[in-house]
């Protein structure tokens, strides 16, 4: 299902999404919204994604940016799953972002994983904004 | 002769101070524009008895004395003279062998209750080997599958002799029934089992977002735990009716607070509604509130909240007995307080707030370690947040005494304005039909997530401080601290062990159990019984929900922000 009408200047599309059976939504909630009112078009998936419902998501909504927030330690597990399966899925452009308490000892792991970008704890809204707003990918 | 206490000539002294100050501000103006509590309440400058008259305060009416109605002094005659709050670290991770370790590390180390920590999938009702599993086992809490888990836990700690708090919610009726099962093999007679269950279902659809079943089902599940254990555990709590989660999920105090005590008012109205008496059951329930930074603010919520629960007990549910009008409670420090920035700040943030929680008159407590906010907490760190408590409680002196800052004209005037506030929302959703359907229609839910982004965006304007995050950062290159890393090998090791549990359990026992329980959820008849014998016959946490999952179907949010 292509989009054929691509408008000429195109809001950013930004999944946010949480995967795993971590429940804390507080900083995703917060994040959409403050997405929405920097002006992007916001889709959040709710709670408890598997990584495969998360890709169909970016996939149906044709995403330019996916950001994951995971708070329960099990990032190192799910994130590669969902970053190579954006990839399968021809999202190769999509800007991969992750929030939340991520150890420093993992993070070369992820990046290698294909994230782009990692927030974590105290990080400002005006920093996600500003970041999604230099990198995400255009797209004609 | 000095009319010292006349209102009316203390409202003309305040007036005349007012318009000095005025003056004196010229000079040296107000830092900020407003002087908020980080619920951003406005907090006067000064309080005096001229405000608690507006209140219409009564001394004996509204405070009286401690261990008597309506109990905002506290719930003891003699508070932490008699009985120190009771010192409850939270624990679990890993295997149940770890935690059974970190459980008997801390009851040599003077603890004098355990609480128990689950991980991700045991929380939503999943085993070890459960394809929702992977990557979860162990990383939050213990992992517990079965009753052979479940023994390992407490291996070699008589439940006769400890108090056991177990933070489970959705499937917490079979975690419950584990563990009775297990102090029955230890042969502990069932009025000596004590402890506290969770069990908390309402507050998971508002805030913390584990549940399994949809609202009404899951509802019907606590009442049963009720039922079952006033008939049987008679010092069992059987509901750790909590704020806590829904402060940490951006709620403000007074939301906290109402939205807590409207939950625990759908559990009495469910009681009820099956035909049992209030005082059968209202006695053994329990509350858990967070502890947050506004000193004064968390002081003034603990005392409101003892006679907001005092009041509807008595007047709403005419309940005889004094213990239903008691609001007994266990508090943690606010997990979102704690910083990843500059950590060793977060030993004076616990400290201060667990200075609260006394002064508010806590029953219990659980103080946070320094590196939570980074992973699961080490020995070392947990060892300074026990302590933080022990220096509490026998260097300050501060358990002397009860309720010191009551009659404090600001601390009465906060306590009553916290209690009006709340009561309003606890009328807004009786009006509502109650909790329950207020949770269907997101109520709670968008009113804390519209407070959450509010002080975020406080935070980004600075008008909200968190040292080391928004003011006072320094480049740090990197953390300083080590932290607990848990081992994926972990995961291998509880699907092997579960995998011979399969193998070696009686087959048709199972089968037969897991019907029963079937059964008995479909008839509409109270589970514990049917759960109980599930579990001695080696069902899984997993098989014994999914069996109700079939029954009554599965509860999913909308992904509104």
């Amino acid at each position: 299902m292509m989009n054929l009408n691509i408008p000429t200047k195109q809001k950013i599309r930004v999944l946010v999404a949480k995967p795993g059976l971590d429940g804390h939504d507080r900083g995703a909630k917060v994040i959409a919204r403050a997405l929405r009112d920097a002006g992007f078009e916001v889709i959040y998936t709710g709670l408890h994604q598997t990584p495969e419902m998360v890709i169909n998501a970016a996939v149906q909504e044709d995403v330019h940016v996916v950001g994951l927030s995971i708070l329960s330690g099990a990032h190192n597990a799910l994130v590669p799953e969902i970053s190579d399966g954006l990839k399968t899925a021809g999202l190769t452009d999509v800007l991969f972002i992750l929030g939340g308490i991520i150890p420093d000892e993992d993070m070369d792991f992820l990046k290698k994983a294909g994230v782009h970008m990692i927030f974590t704890p105290g990080t400002s809204l005006e920093e996600v904004v500003t970041y999604i707003r230099n990198n995400a990918p255009t797209r004609s | 002769m000095s009319n010292g206490n006349d209102v009316d000539a203390i409202k003309k002294a305040t007036d005349e101070w007012q318009s000095r100050i005025v003056q004196g501000e010229k000079k040296v103006p107000p830092r900020p524009a407003r002087f908020t509590t980080l619920s951003d309440m406005d907090v006067p400058l000064l309080s005096t008895p001229a405000d608690l008259e507006a209140d219409g305060f009564d001394y004996l009416r509204d405070l009286g004395f401690p261990g008597e109605f309506p109990y905002t002094r506290g719930v003891q005659r003699n508070m932490y003279r008699g009985k120190l709050w009771t010192m409850r670290q939270f624990a679990g991770f890993a295997s149940a062998e770890e935690t059974n370790q970190r459980f008997k590390l801390l009851l040599a180390h003077g603890q004098t209750g355990l609480s128990t920590a689950f991980d991700m999938p045991t929380l939503m009702g999943y085993d070890a080997d459960s394809p929702h599993s992977v990557g979860e086992i162990g990383k939050c809490g213990v992992s517990v599958s079965s009753i052979e888990d479940m023994e390992t836990l407490f291996n070699g700690i008589p439940l006769g002799e400890v108090t056991t708090s177990m933070t489970i919610n959705g499937p917490a009726i079979v975690i419950l029934c584990m563990y009775l099962a297990v102090a029955e093999k230890q042969g502990v007679p069932k009025e000596k089992v004590r402890g506290t269950l969770q069990n908390d279902i309402l507050k998971e659809y508002i805030a913390q977002k584990e549940w399994l079943f949809p609202v009404i089902p899951a509802v019907e599940l606590v009442i049963d735990t009720i039922q079952y254990c006033s008939e049987h555990y008679p010092n069992w709590n059987t509901v750790s009716i909590s704020g806590y989660h829904i402060r940490e999920a951006g709620a403000t105090a007074v939301q906290e607070l109402a939205f807590t005590i409207a939950d625990g008012l759908a559990y009495v109205d469910g009681c009820l509604k099956r035909g049992m008496k209030i005082d059968d059951f209202a006695p053994r329930l329990s509350f858990f509130w967070d502890v947050h930074n506004d000193f004064f603010e968390e002081i003034a919520k603990f005392r409101a909240s003892r006679r907001i629960w005092a009041n509807l007990m008595r007047h709403r549910y005419h309940a005889q007995d004094p213990k239903s009008w008691m609001l007994r409670t266990h508090a943690q420090t606010a997990g979102v307080s704690l910083t990843a920035q500059q950590p060793y700040n977060n030993i004076v943030r616990v400290a201060v707030q667990a200075l609260a929680a006394v002064l508010g008159g806590t029953n219990s407590l659980h103080t946070n370690s320094m590196d939570e906010t980074l992973s699961l907490p080490t020995d070392e760190s947990v060892m300074i947040a026990l302590r933080t408590q022990q220096i509490l409680a026998e260097e300050t002196g501060i358990t002397n005494v009860v309720d010191p800052l009551g009659g404090s004209y600001f601390i009465e005037t906060l306590t009553n304005r916290v209690e009006r506030e709340a009561m309003e929302y606890i009328h807004r959703i009786d009006e509502l039909g109650g909790m329950v359907n207020a949770i269907e229609r997101g109520f709670p839910q968008a009113e804390i997530a519209n407070s959450a982004y509010h002080f975020q965006r406080q935070m980004e304007s600075k008008d909200k401080v968190m040292v080391g995050v928004n003011k006072y950062q320094t480049i740090e290159p990197k953390r300083t601290i080590d932290t607990l890393y848990i081992d994926r090998a972990i995961e291998k090791r509880q699907i092997e062990k579960l995998a011979d549990l399969k193998r070696r359990r009686n087959k048709d026992a199972h089968a037969a159990s897991l019907l029963r329980v079937k059964n008995a959820a479909q008839m509409g008849q109270n589970l514990m019984e049917p759960i109980i014998s599930a579990v001695k016959a080696y069902a899984t946490l997993q098989e014994i929900c999914d069996t109700l999952r079939g029954v009554f179907g599965e509860y999913r949010e909308s992904g509104s922000f």
